[in-house]
């Protein structure tokens, strides 16, 4: 413990992070809680008058955002992606961590691979996979289609026909689809890495009194392995979901800012895209509105995911 | 059902782990023994003598670089560890932290498959009964995080024990319990080995311990045998130096002697007789109960200090030719000595003596009249 009189000194060294987390992070909670309670508040009504504009305080913006008919398709898409994704990529995470740490040779070099996503721009990734699902061309007629896409050429290559995936006139599925595939693309190395150094840091002697216990390889997985890794995965699982309900990079990478395919606009839309939707119209109430909802949905999914994994996590 | 252990030439070369010099470590080195069936039998030495390297490759978690081994009369050695049958106690006990008492003493018989495969009802019964036998039929809906080391120790034999091994090995069973729950915990395991009757090996540094319930001890040192035999004949009768300082306490006092004419020499006094021997330099290994307090005995020594230790009585002394800082002798409780007295003087138990050859440390047997 620092005694009262050498306390001054503790805070003095905690200062410069104290005070730049109060700017950048502290008062913009407290204004963003601030302004969603301020009905209708608008920046450009806030500057441009002579006198100083009072708004009154109310759930105005809560209720114009719930009433926003983009809200719900933004509040299904979300929670798509994230119910879907979330769990896809976590039991394949498991699997590529687990034969990565039982194999010997090249298991750095596989490694790196598996990270390399990781250290690579989203939007950067999210336009490759464009042009991986992109048919240039017009789709309905064939032989103005100058190329299909990495993808289509491997559905035609087994045979197939070619699919419309990402242009215009594309299902919402197939659309959702490509979002799915590249963001399980996406969050897996850093799963990989958690799960991996959990792995690690196994006690070898689990598995040699597995082995001396004569236990099938499924049931060293399924009774040992996962279970010895339950907190790691419940990490990986919680902030997953976090991750998933704040979907927005992805999309613009593959569809541009649109949020959707061309002539399907906003169809994509997620609930980080309608706050971004509403900024540049200056209504910041009803951004800090949508902000603060989805903070409240995340924090019950949270909290759920919390409760069921304190049943599920083993010491 | 149980059976003897066969060790066949058994060698385990580990390769270096610095590349350039390229020198191999000869974990064990041409291991010969039959282990009878039904034996307790303790592997003992010090740190990097081999003892649990031949534990792990009775266990098939380690594959030997040459030699085989046999239960009974199978081949094991190609055997993957699975397959093999046995039960193995860790020094840490690697208990599944995640799963109950009951839970991990159950393990094992679910694994159990095709003609082996038990029912629920069998498989309770087994493990309440393995439980028994170790005396934690109360602990088992406890984690094991939440059972003493004693405790712990007793769950993970229980969990070898409950598929009936055809051999059970125990690595450094007793290090990790503190003095007292180590010499009851001793007593438990021969008392267990007696009861199921399994061929048992088991690992120790510790040789109190590897006496105390061993049926037969095998000495070991940088990866060779030195000894096998009962813990008290190869206390009585040593066949080295190595064997002889490592086994009893108080160790072993080893002096610098001269044999002439068919006697000993400690420094200038003839302390003994010793027909049959050629003149030269000797080791000479004198067990702590081997001096006899005697005002005319030809050993004199310079004493430090004398301890009472109640029935008995150890007497520290000094002697130049001793080849240990001091000299520890135990004599009898009846005997007065003169503390205050600056020489002690011994006569020697003959049968307590031990000669070894200056060359190669071996014994020079001499006949006991």
């Amino acid at each position: 413990m620092v005694d009262s009189k050498h306390q001054w000194k503790a805070w003095l060294y905690l200062a410069p992070a104290i005070v730049l987390l109060l700017v950048f992070t502290v008062w913009p909670i407290i204004n963003t809680v601030r302004l969603a309670f301020l009905n209708n508040y608008n920046s450009l009504t806030a500057v441009n008058q002579e006198e100083v504009v009072t708004f009154a305080v109310g759930i105005e913006n809560f209720k114009t955002v719930l009433r926003y008919d983009g809200f719900l398709t933004a509040l299904k898409n979300t929670a798509l992606l994230t119910v879907i994704t979330v769990p896809l990529s976590t039991l394949l995470a498991l699997l590529i961590a687990v034969a990565l740490n039982s194999i010997k040779p090249l298991q750095k070099f596989l490694q790196t691979i598996f990270f390399l996503p990781y250290v690579t721009n989203s939007i950067a990734i999210g336009m490759v996979f464009a042009a991986m699902f992109n048919v240039v061309g017009n789709f309905k007629i064939p032989r103005l289609v100058s190329t299909y896409g990495l993808v289509n050429n491997i559905i035609m290559f087994f045979g197939g026909d070619p699919i419309n995936w990402i242009n215009a006139g594309s299902g919402y599925w197939a659309n959702m689809f490509v979002l799915i595939f590249y963001i399980i693309w996406n969050a897996l190395p850093f799963k990989i890495l958690v799960l991996l150094g959990g792995l690690q840091s196994v006690n070898k002697q689990y598995y040699e009194a597995a082995k001396v216990d004569s236990t099938p390889r499924w049931r060293v997985f399924t009774k040992i392995t996962v279970p010895l890794l339950s907190p790691m995965i419940a990490y990986v699982v919680i902030t997953g979901f976090i991750g998933g309900f704040k979907e927005y990079s992805s999309i613009v990478g593959i569809f541009g800012n649109t949020m959707g395919a061309p002539g399907n606009e906003g169809a994509l839309n997620t609930i980080v895209g309608m706050i971004y939707d509403v900024l540049p119209k200056q209504d910041y109430g009803l951004a800090s509105a949508a902000a603060l909802i989805l903070f409240a949905i995340i924090f019950v999914v949270t909290m759920i995911n919390m409760q069921v994994s304190k049943k599920r996590v083993h010491y | 059902m149980h059976m003897k252990i066969v060790l066949e030439n058994l060698t385990k070369i580990f390769p270096s782990r610095n590349k350039k010099s390229g020198e191999e470590v000869v974990a064990v080195n041409n291991f010969n023994f039959t282990i009878p069936d039904g034996k307790l039998i303790g592997l003992l030495g010090p740190s990097g003598c081999g003892k649990s390297t031949t534990l792990y490759m009775i266990s098939g978690l380690q594959k030997p670089s040459s030699g085989k081994i046999f239960f009974g009369e199978d081949d094991v050695t190609e055997l993957s560890t699975e397959s093999r049958g046995i039960g193995l106690v860790f020094q840490n006990y690697a208990l599944y932290p995640h799963m109950t008492v009951l839970q991990n003493i159950l393990f094992p018989l679910q694994n159990l498959r095709g003609k082996d495969k038990m029912s629920k009802e069998a498989m309770l019964e087994r493990a309440h009964e393995a439980a028994k036998l170790v005396q934690i039929d109360e602990l088992m809906d406890r984690k094991p995080s939440e059972l003493s080391g004693g405790q712990q120790q007793r769950v993970a034999i229980a969990r070898a024990l409950v598929k009936m091994p055809r051999v059970l090995l125990l690595d450094e069973p007793l290090s990790n319990l503190d003095a007292r729950l180590r010499l009851q915990t001793r007593e438990e395991i021969r008392r267990i080995q007696k009861e199921t009757g399994i061929t048992t090996v088991f690992v120790t540094h510790d040789q109190e311990e590897a006496m105390s319930i061993s049926d037969m001890i095998v000495v070991m040192k940088l990866g060779v045998v030195q000894q096998i035999g009962k813990p008290q004949e190869v206390y009585d009768n040593p066949e080295n130096l190595f064997v002889a300082k490592f086994l009893g306490t108080p160790p072993i006092n080893v002096f610098n002697g001269v044999v002439r004419g068919e006697k000993l020499y400690i420094g200038d006094a003839d302390v003994l007789s010793v027909p049959g021997i050629n003149d030269q330099e000797v080791y000479v290994g004198i067990r702590p109960e081997g001096f006899i307090l005697d005002p005319d005995g030809a050993l004199a020594c310079k004493l430090s200090n004398v301890e009472v230790m109640g029935r008995d009585v150890s007497v520290v002394s000094t002697h130049e030719a001793s080849a240990n800082p001091i000299i520890r002798s135990i004599i009898d409780a009846d005997n007065v000595i003169n503390t205050a007295a600056e020489t002690v003087r011994f006569s020697l138990k003959p049968h307590k003596v031990f000669l070894f050859s200056k060359a190669d440390e071996n014994r020079i047997r001499f006949e006991v009249k």
